[in-house]
């Protein structure tokens, strides 16, 4: 390992040597330049192990330079943002960057895993499920954690991510993936017919390819050329350039997902700016301009560091300036890999010698071969010698038999290219294969899509510019824009030739998904043992599984098993392809919903004023409800909720219930529509009247429940309870919109335009009397109890006044518009204060009611009938309604139903649980005579004791009969009476009074 | 997946709620348990073109009709329900 750039060449590549960049790799301080990713700066130091393998802990160096790497993973920053499995290959380089290599123990240099080789046998294709069948037991206790130990890659944070992600919306006219010369021809003619474009570009440089192979467009250099299209897009008002975005999925309808590397470049995001942005991309057309990616070929040692693909090799001479190895050879099948020799020669590194798989080079090369002084080797490499420090010697087993030697430290391998199939092929397009470049080409495409250049198997970079730039035009076109596109750019297309070459048979381990160590062996042994599918192949060996997804092994892998098994490659198949296409952290699909964030958060109307009371809030679905408003010394909830339930119960309380849903009934079929919706009747109610309504599903279930009243003779406000308000919302719609359309009634949500509060207890006429406006009658006549009506409060606000009670109080609930809520809350406070006003939260409120029988979420839990709730009474026989029919089929009107009915303990002073099964007494508890379970309970103030509400067999027959509670999960059993569910005033004299 | 509400334009799907399928009629009150039976609970489980209930909870509170294929998302009509909007069915 040398530091100081040793291996960095004195000129050229894309880096800006005036900006050094210091970073730290394994502890080890190394400098690179603005410009360098990881992998490169790595490379310009002569870094060649950067890490230990999957299961065998083999060393490991880059293989490529770019986001289908699969070695080069490391632990990427440390502490909470420690990011695990990040290619240093696309990891932008800046001041200050730490990254550590994975997998290795307790140092890359000396892992003491790497005996693992000495057991590969055990590691072998299908060794999950092999090996550790039996016993079981053993399996937890021993397999997995040696494994796991043994076998793995990076480490999660395991701490809470300290950074923020977004999510955001785009539309436009054409969406393009990659910034190579198709996709930047695509985007000219887009951009110029006047479509709204965005190009999405993963480097955080446009250009692809041209970077680092150059070449001539429109007789201009590749950069030249590059830098002017780049002008001309950004200075059209309607492109849209993201760099660091990978277009990574492909949903329905046009839409695309795109993950935005905002700030990953930089050691930690600005102050209120997000690391990463999550888009997703709505585009009438999709031009997949996402190039080719170069294929290795399978020999023994071919994941010994220092070799590398052969066009990786020319992006870091090229684009990097930094030197792979001072002693190239070059292993090729095809044309293009002889650009690596070209490339070495003119950076002033030495050619070893080419090995060509090919029966003929051309006299091109011939020449260049001669005159730079190597020799050209018909035939492939056989294995490689070198370890942990690189490559020593390459072994080559010639055309005719004989075998060469090659001394050399890096070894550029090129078995053609595979165009990126995998956008075109998320709905299930399989990528047909062409014979006459050896690959897969992209084919059913989703609707709107298409792919050019590389990424459709168009290899030259004049058949790349034509592709894309004709894609662009149509895709626009498609869009309805027709501006003049203007001239198409113009460069050659190099010669093709290959000769497919995937696997060369040697002695030793032949790698064909090196993140995976999945060695050709292990391919061939999943065919020998009858997992010849390809989707068995991958899921006996893992081939492709890994977080590279395969990108460079997939192909070689059923190119291997095609040939094992006797069949063709098109006959082999693909796999299924699935996105995303690079990994996307979660933190990203999470966006800002995390934490308390999670979802939103709805606040009652006087919610801050609760607050100032100290009150304690508790969630109730997105609501934050006030629970309970502890006083100085109270030692516990229930000593503030009894002290809470008694005061209303002897003198006055209020309670915010604006969390109710509220819907506006209008129109002269009001009555009827909810004649239909609920069992009961509601056309017959009188004007001013107010109405308890059941709704059922149209199975028969109870759905919700809620006081009606009627305001005018085409108005009704209808209640709904807290949980339930969006769905019965939309419940009703369905019934109005779909059932009964011929009813001219419409629906208006109100929930957020009304406060609401209960108001309780015997000296509530006291307290209304300071707050509504003294001309209105609030007496027993001029107010009777269920009536309710617009009343005019002091001041001259206008306010809806219901009589009803949940409590079993003398109650009224008084609605004022919203805005107004905060100040009624504090006005009944001082209005109160003479009366001994006590606000009460949502627990006195669920005492009251269960002193009172009244039902509710833990009874009305969609299993439940209205006869069971003890309403069934209230079914009219007179009408039809939603859920009449089924609500009468045998098993739901059988007289064993659980039904609703009182619980007490014999024993006064035991508290009750909910959820303790009743059990008759005397019998073994078992699911044969379980007869129920305690649905509610709660202390109450009133009896001094704890009561309860539970579903209980034929229950309302068997008052007064003592039977056992069980409840296994808290190891309690004692004895209960089934009683009256009303527990307080069953007369409801106190409600009417 | 995307809707093109005819109140609203084209939305996303997270604007919308799915029912199921709009096949089934609601039967007449006097129809009988039967019919009623499997107006609740007998369901086609179409793989292909399929007409569904989905609502525009998200946007203006139509319910819609959409006709769906079921294999490849394409929606290839959506109409408001009969009482979707202002106007009463008739008026
Ligand atoms: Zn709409």
């Amino acid at each position: 390992m040398r530091g100081d750039q040793a291996n960095r060449l004195n000129n050229g590549g894309l880096i800006d040597r005036s900006t050094p960049l210091n970073f730290r790799f394994d502890g080890k301080t190394f400098s690179g330049f603005k410009g360098d990713t990881l992998a490169s700066a790595l490379v310009a130091n002569g870094v060649k192990l950067v890490g230990r393998s999957f299961k065998y802990h083999r060393p490991r160096g880059i293989l490529t330079a770019g986001s289908e790497e699969p070695n080069a993973l490391v632990e990427l920053r440390s502490g909470a943002r420690r990011e695990p499995n990040t290619k240093a290959t696309t990891a932008e380089l800046y001041e200050g960057l730490e990254a550590a290599s994975q997998n290795r123990w307790p140092s890359l240099n000396f892992d003491v895993m790497s005996v693992n080789q000495l057991f590969a046998p055990i590691f072998v294709a299908g060794f999950y499920y092999k090996t550790f069948m039996w016993p079981a037991k053993f399996w937890e206790t021993i397999y997995e954690p040696a494994i796991r130990r043994a076998a793995g890659l990076g480490r999660a944070a395991g701490v809470s991510d300290p950074d923020h992600y977004d999510k955001a919306w785009a539309h436009c006219d054409v969406a393009i993936a990659g910034s190579g010369p198709a996709g930047l021809a695509a985007a000219l003619a887009a951009g110029r017919s006047g479509a709204r474009v965005i190009l999405c570009e993963e480097d955080f440089v446009l250009g692809g390819r041209l970077l680092a192979d150059g070449d001539t467009i429109d007789g201009l250099p590749a950069s030249e050329w590059v830098a002017r299209a780049v002008a001309e897009l950004e200075a059209m008002p309607d492109v849209r350039i993201m760099t660091r975005t990978t277009l990574f999925g492909v949903y329905d309808g046009g839409t695309y997902g795109a993950i935005e590397r905002v700030n990953d470049h930089l050691p930690v995001p600005p102050e209120h700016q997000v690391r990463q942005r999550l888009w997703r991309i709505v585009a009438k057309r999709c031009v997949v301009a996402a190039g080719a990616i170069e294929r290795p070929i399978v020999f023994a040692g071919n994941d010994t560091p220092g070799v590398m693909m052969a066009s990786a090799m020319r992006s870091y001479i090229n684009r990097y300036a930094a030197a792979p190895a001072r002693r190239i050879a070059l292993f090729t099948n095809n044309e293009d890999g002889w650009r690596t020799a070209e490339t070495a020669i003119a950076a002033g590194l030495q050619v070893a010698a080419v090995i060509d798989a090919r029966p003929d080079v051309s006299p091109a090369h011939r020449s260049l071969a001669s005159k730079g002084g190597f020799s050209v080797l018909h035939g492939a490499v056989a294995g490689v010698d070198g370890g942990k420090g690189g490559i020593r010697k390459i072994s080559v087993s010639l055309s005719g038999g004989a075998r060469a030697e090659v001394e050399a430290d890096g070894l550029a391998v090129s078995g053609g290219w595979n165009p990126a199939v995998g956008l075109t092929s998320y709905h299930r397009g399989r990528p047909k294969w062409r014979d006459d470049i050896a690959a897969f080409v992209p084919d059913g495409a989703p609707p709107g899509m298409v792919a050019a250049g590389a990424a459709n198997g168009a290899f030259g970079l004049g058949a790349c510019l034509r592709e894309g730039f004709e894609a662009g035009a149509a895709a626009a076109r498609d869009a309805g824009r027709s501006g003049s596109i203007g001239s198409m750019p113009v460069a050659d297309d190099e010669a093709f030739s290959l000769t497919p070459l995937w696997h060369v048979a040697g002695k030793g381990k032949a790698f064909v998904d090196q993140q995976h160590d999945v060695t050709a062996s292990d391919v061939e042994l999943a065919q020998r043992e009858g997992f010849e599918s390809v989707e068995h192949l991958k899921r006996y060996t893992t081939l492709g599984m890994a977080t590279d997804q395969g990108k460079t092994s997939n192909v070689a892998g059923l190119a291997i098993m095609a040939a094992v098994s006797g069949k063709s490659i098109p006959e082999t198949g693909t796999t299924i392809y699935r996105p995303p296409y690079v990994p996307v952290a979660i933190g990203a699909f999470a966006g800002h919903h995390r934490d308390e964030n999670f979802h939103a958060t709805r606040l009652t109307p006087s919610h801050h004023w609760a607050a100032e009371q100290g009150a304690i809030f508790v969630d109730t679905g997105l609501w934050k409800r006030a629970q309970w408003y502890p006083r100085a010394g109270e030692k516990d909830w229930l000593e503030s909720v009894t002290r809470e339930v008694k005061a209303v119960r002897s003198g006055v309380g209020f309670c915010d219930v604006s969390t109710l849903g509220k819907i506006d009934v209008h129109g002269p079929d009001a009555g009827a529509f909810l004649d239909r919706v609920y069992i009961n009747a509601f056309s017959s109610l009188a004007v001013g009247k107010a109405r308890y309504g059941l709704m059922l599903r149209e199975d028969g279930i109870v759905y919700d429940d809620g006081t009606t009243s009627r305001l005018a003779e085409d108005h009704y406000f209808l209640t709904t309870t807290t949980a339930k308000a969006g769905l019965v919302m939309q419940h009703l719609e369905f019934c109005r919109q779909v059932l009964f359309p011929e009813l001219d009634v419409q629906l208006t949500s109100v929930s957020d335009q009304w406060a609401q509060f209960s108001i309780a207890g015997p000296k509530t006429r006291d307290l209304l009397k300071e707050v509504v406006d003294p001309g209105e009658d609030l007496s027993n006549e001029g107010f009777p109890f269920m009536g309710a009506r617009e009343v005019a409060l002091r001041g001259g606000l206008k306010a809806r006044l219901f009589r009803i009670s949940f409590s079993g109080e003398m109650a009224f609930e008084i609605s004022v518009p919203a805005r107004y809520g905060e100040a009624m809350a504090r006005n009944l406070m001082i209005a109160g204060k003479p009366l001994g006003i006590t606000p009460y939260g949502t627990e006195a409120l669920g005492v009251m009611r269960i002193e009172k029988g009244h039902v509710a979420g833990p009874e009305l839990n969609g299993t439940t009938t209205a006869g069971d709730l003890g309403l069934g009474k209230m079914m009219s026989t007179k009408k039809d309604f939603i859920g009449r029919v089924m609500a009468g089929r045998e098993a739901l009107t059988a007289s064993n139903r659980q039904v609703v009915v009182g619980i007490k303990p014999t024993d006064k002073a035991r508290r009750l649980r909910s959820g303790a099964h009743i059990i008759p007494k005397g019998e073994t508890p078992g699911p044969d005579n379980d007869q129920g379970y305690i649905t509610s309970v709660c202390f109450s103030p009133v009896l001094d004791q704890w009561i309860g509400l539970g579903l209980v067999e034929r229950g309302r027959e068997r008052i007064g009969e003592i039977v056992r509670a069980h409840d296994p999960l808290r190891g309690e059993d004692y004895d209960v009476e089934l009683c009256n569910s009303v527990f307080y005033d069953p007369d409801g004299g106190r409600q009417r009074g | 997946m995307r809707i093109v509400c005819p109140f609203c334009g084209e939305r996303e799907l997270g604007e919308f709620t799915y029912l199921g399928d709009a096949k089934p009629q609601r039967p007449a009150a006097d129809a009988g348990e039967d019919a009623v039976y499997d107006y609740v609970y007998l369901r086609d489980n179409i793989a292909g073109v399929m007409s569904e209930h989905w609502y525009h909870g998200g946007g203006c509170r139509a319910w819609l009709k959409v006709t769906r294929n079921t294999l490849t998302h394409e929606i290839s009509a959506v109409e408001p329900a009969a009482g979707a909007g202002a106007a009463k069915v008739g008026a």
